[in-house]
């Protein structure tokens, strides 16, 4: 590898993308920062050499051109290689960047490691089923890695900020509006208990005893995606699975949920699983510690009970 | 105006097994990618919105003559279809190569449209690909599409909020699985599918540069799983089980 480029629009996930770019003995390590100085100045913090592109034609929903932008920083660091955050913005760059650049890409990666002069990925297949080993055979690489994977950079030396001029194209995008999503402050990632539930759940009205339960465990409430998108009874922020997010904890209780593999591969990390489910033959047993085949609002109720 | 959908072939997800932490594939039947029907449910909205054909597009092996029917039966008005065997589970790079230049090859495409991964590998990559290809603009994880004239309007879901976006047309659009609920074709809508147009080229056909793979798979295994698998007959057992593992009563 000759040198390693690092880019996301994201300041902590850039951060992370510092800590992994730094696991992977690259001869050299910069980042493409694209009109944000305090990213510039957080990424030099670390020790890395910081290229800072200031350009207000240059649009971040313009994914052709950021394309364009990060091509030509690459080209002047001397970076075969990119690694980008796998976050939605990382993503929908990967495939074009990796175009622009001629290189071979893989998205959504959750280890990486060295073996020889290869990276090894890590990423999901058939639909979550699986977990393919994989490596780019081509002279340039765009590699996108899942946040939360590294931890973020500490601080560490001064790298050298320079300001880079690139050349893009005015294109026809134009950002009408920016709606914040009214984001609910949770982190089930975090947590060490989860009480997840599925499609199983009879009502929005029967949440706050799941929540109860939740909280005597001392943990959060999380679901499975229709929970969220479909029924919309609890936010986005809680859904598990390929879509959602993918949590360790130490213990999930598993709720009126089937086991699609679109779910499991969000919680199978997890260090003991209970699966409550009315039917004996859900394929959710399949993967579980304790199975308890009963209905899910009687278990709740009743562990509210017991666990006074 | 006419709308390309861009659909790939997959085995059914939920039909595979695992032995020895291998997936076993054989006997598995074909399908269209399921956020590919998402992509495929916005298009047939917006043709009969607008006017103008919706045509699917899908490279693959010689099964997808018989695959696309589904496509052609939820709406889509004919398809153009690039088959080889080497396209078959190909390389996203490979895949992009082929659909931009089908792509080239049909009338007057207004919008491209992807689902914002495949089915099976969720990679992603090819809409961003084919775009760059073409020169055209994109929008990834779109929740909502409207057509202005030459223009589109289109929501990109991220993260931390919704970001609207005009594009001039055409453009390449992926959309979020979560943009509509795909229709369940009618029998009737699925004995006609057979009768709609279709082009099927052979890739030497296509006259298309095609590159070589670029992304090599070491391996493709179940991860391993070893489970207890307690069955616990009432409440009270799952809590004793619980208060051992050290879970309750902290
Ligand atoms: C590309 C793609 C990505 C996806 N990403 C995700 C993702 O990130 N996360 C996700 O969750 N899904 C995802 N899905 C959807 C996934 O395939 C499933 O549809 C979904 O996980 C099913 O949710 P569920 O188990 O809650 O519902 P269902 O499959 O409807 O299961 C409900 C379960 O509840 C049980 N039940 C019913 N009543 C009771 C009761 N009273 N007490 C106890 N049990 C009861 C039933 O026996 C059944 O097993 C994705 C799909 C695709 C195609």
């Amino acid at each position: 590898m000759a040198g390693l480029l690092i880019f996301s629009e994201n300041n902590g996930l850039a951060l992370e993308l510092v800590t992994a770019a730094k696991s992977l003995n690259a001869a050299a390590v910069s980042a493409c920062v694209i009109n944000n100085d305090e990213q510039a100045q957080a990424l030099a913090s670390t020790g890395i050499q910081v290229y800072a592109v200031k350009n207000n034609d240059l649009l971040m929903a313009d994914v052709g051109a950021i394309a364009t932008a990060v091509t030509q920083v690459a080209d002047k660091a001397g970076a075969d290689t990119v690694l980008l955050a796998s976050n939605r913005r990382g993503k929908e760059l990967a495939g074009r960047l990796a175009q622009a650049m001629n290189a071979g890409c893989l998205t959504d990666v959750a280890a990486l490691s060295i073996e020889g002069d290869k990276i090894l990925c890590q990423r999901n297949a058939l639909g979550g089923a699986t977990v393919a080993t994989q490596c780019i055979d081509a002279a340039n690489k765009v590699i996108a890695i899942r946040p939360r994977i590294f931890e973020a950079a500490a601080e560490g030396g001064t790298g050298a900020v320079d300001e880079i001029a690139v050349d893009v194209k005015k294109s026809g995008v134009t950002v009408l509006e920016f709606k914040p999503r009214a984001g609910e402050d949770v982190d089930i990632e975090a947590a060490e208990v989860l009480v997840v539930v599925g499609q199983g759940l009879n009502s929005q009205d029967d949440l706050p005893a799941v929540e109860e339960l939740a909280k005597k465990l001392g943990g959060e409430v999380a679901c499975s995606k229709p929970v969220a998108t479909d029924k919309k009874w609890l936010s986005e922020e809680r859904i598990i699975g390929l879509s959602g997010k993918k949590c360790k904890p130490q213990l999930a209780i598993l709720m009126g949920i089937s086991g699609q593999v679109q779910f499991t591969v969000g919680i199978r990390d997890a260090k003991t699983i209970v699966a409550v489910n009315s039917d004996e033959n859900a394929t959710i047993n399949q993967m579980a510690d304790y199975i308890i085949t009963a209905d899910l609002h009687d278990v709740v109720a009743q562990m509210n009970q017991k666990l006074g | 105006m006419n709308i390309v959908v861009a659909m790939k072939q997959i085995p059914d997800l939920q039909q595979i097994r695992i032995r020895n932490r291998q997936p076993i594939l054989d006997d598995v039947p074909l399908t269209l990618g399921n956020i590919d029907k998402n992509a495929l449910e916005a298009g047939v909205n917006l043709r009969d919105e607008h006017g103008g054909k919706v045509i699917v597009l899908s490279a693959g092996n010689e099964n997808i003559e018989d695959t696309v029917k589904e496509a052609l039966a939820a709406g889509a008005d004919e398809a153009f279809l690039v088959i080889d065997d080497s396209l078959d589970g190909a390389e996203s790079s490979l895949i992009a190569d082929v659909l931009a230049a089908s792509i080239q090859q049909i009338e007057e495409p207004s919008l491209i449209l992807f689902g914002e991964g495949s089915g099976d590998n969720y990679s992603g990559q090819v809409g961003s690909r084919v775009a760059e290809i073409l020169n055209l603009s994109q929008v990834s994880f779109a929740s909502n599409i409207e057509i202005k004239g030459n223009q589109a309007v289109v929501t990109r879901s991220l993260e931390d909020g919704e970001e609207i976006v005009q594009i001039d047309l055409p453009a390449v659009v992926a959309v979020l699985a979560d943009i509509n609920e795909p229709r369940i074709p009618s029998v009737t809508q699925i004995l006609k599918a057979g009768k709609k147009p279709k082009e099927v080229l052979e890739l030497d056909e296509l006259k298309v540069e095609a590159g070589k793979a670029m992304v090599i798979t070491a391996s493709n295994l179940a991860p391993e799983t070893e489970r207890k698998k307690v069955v616990v007959k009432s409440v009270d057992e799952l809590i004793q089980a619980l208060t051992t593992e050290g879970y309750v009563g902290r």
